[in-house]
């Protein structure tokens, strides 16, 4: 019988990528217009994914699946989602 | 005064790229009480969707030591944990502020196979939180209907609508004479930001119930689950309030609609707008019932209305 070592223990470590590159599922990509945008934070709020960033207003593209709630979401419409190539 | 969304603190206990859906309301819901309860916390998860979306070993998607558990034992887990952790500050083993220990479960884990434990740990008034994000259906397992699910809804166990009524399990944990029960949704994040704080200042049992929107269970378009929690409130489908030791008081805007300020919605759009009720709108009896769940809501309103005036 194969020995635990260190490598097999069933322990997991919280990192980033837990799911893989999730950015791989969007369909649609949302960008932002940094001059109609009022810094309200409403969509890095309602972002399941904590992909945006508060102060800046950027989005992290490796891991955003694409869900489009920060662009319903956003009252100025400063989001549009855009079809991935 | 709630929380205002710029005031919320930085720290992030969801991590980006977790294995849960797109738009998935119970990652949106713990990031909001991630923000709340910090690091200092000890998770349990029975299986649910929020244990699918851990992502894989050696990683995992959230910023707190988890354990998972059986599904029937969210409250009886957490007991032993709570307790054991109370030893080893006794002991001397454990420095500093005691961890918050929380379960984060799903409707099924609360309302039908978990109730039996919880109900036992609520008695026992364990210092613990149990958080129930409620979709309304089995959704981890290909939506299977649950005690949650509202009358008229399709599921694959209930291809013709549900029959049946939810049940209150709210007003039900409530009647455990615990210290503190309130309901919450994603919609209203200050809201619920300030019920998981006021929980972890308390001691004792703690439940609080989050409605959470399920985008494939209930069959509406994904960028849709904030707006559809917050037509939910509108309609009174769900109302927000907070019990502490008993004395239940309302959160805007339910709070509106049960002191008859503001009239709540009528339930049509909210229904219209998901594919769950889809097959109920296209039968011969369509009206009645959707006058049916019109009238389930009605009286949930006025039910909660007269037991809020009962303060003893």
């Amino acid at each position: 019988m194969k020995s635990v070592t260190k490598a097999y223990r069933p322990i997991s470590w919280p990192m980033k990528g837990a799911g893989g590159d999730t950015g791989s599922w969007r369909a649609h990509r949302p960008v932002v217009d940094i001059e109609i945008c009022t810094k309200c934070q409403f969509c890095w709020v309602y972002c399941p994914e904590a992909v945006i960033d508060r102060k800046e207003i950027t989005i992290d593209y490796r891991y955003c699946k694409g869900c489009g709630v920060c662009a319903t979401e956003c009252p100025t419409g400063a989001i549009s989602m855009e079809k991935e190539e | 005064m709630t929380t205002s969304i710029k005031k919320l603190p930085d720290i992030e206990q969801v991590l980006s790229g977790n294995g849960a859906c797109g738009g998935c309301p119970a990652t949106m819901a713990l990031r909001i009480v991630g923000k709340a309860l910090g690091s200092n916390a000890i998770m349990l998860l029975t299986p649910s969707c929020s244990v699918a979306s851990m992502g894989m070993t050696p990683k995992l998607g959230y910023n707190w030591p988890g354990i998972n558990i059986c599904f029937a034992t969210a409250g009886s887990s957490a007991s032993g944990i709570t307790h054991a952790v109370e030893i080893l500050k006794e002991k001397g083993r454990l420095q500093g502020e005691l961890p918050t220990v929380f379960s984060w479960v799903g409707d099924g884990g609360t309302y039908d196979i978990g109730f039996q434990a919880l109900s036992a740990a609520a008695e026992r008034n364990d210092n613990m939180i149990h958080f129930c994000y409620n979709n309304e259906a089995y959704s981890n397992t290909g939506v299977q209907r649950s005690g949650a699910t509202p009358r008229g809804t399709f599921t694959t166990t209930t291809p013709t609508g549900k029959r049946q009524p939810k049940k209150n399990m709210a007003l039900l944990m409530l009647e455990h004479n615990i210290p503190y029960v309130a309901t919450a949704t994603v919609a209203y994040p200050g809201d619920l930001y300030d019920k998981v704080v006021k929980a972890k200042n308390i001691p004792g049992m703690k439940y609080i119930e989050i409605l959470a929107p399920c985008y494939l269970g209930w069959q509406f378009d994904m960028p849709e689950t904030v707006q559809l929690s917050r037509m939910a409130v509108k309609s009174g489908a769900w109302l927000l309030w907070e019990a502490e030791n008993g004395k239940i008081s309302f959160n805007n805007p339910s709070s509106l609609i049960i002191s008859g300020k503001k009239g709540a919605d009528p339930v049509d759009e909210y229904v219209m707008k998901q594919g769950r009720f889809n097959r109920l709108l296209k039968g011969p009896d369509a009206e009645s019932r959707i006058a049916e769940i019109q009238g389930d809501i009605d009286r949930e309103i006025a039910f909660m209305r007269e037991r809020a005036k009962i303060t003893i």
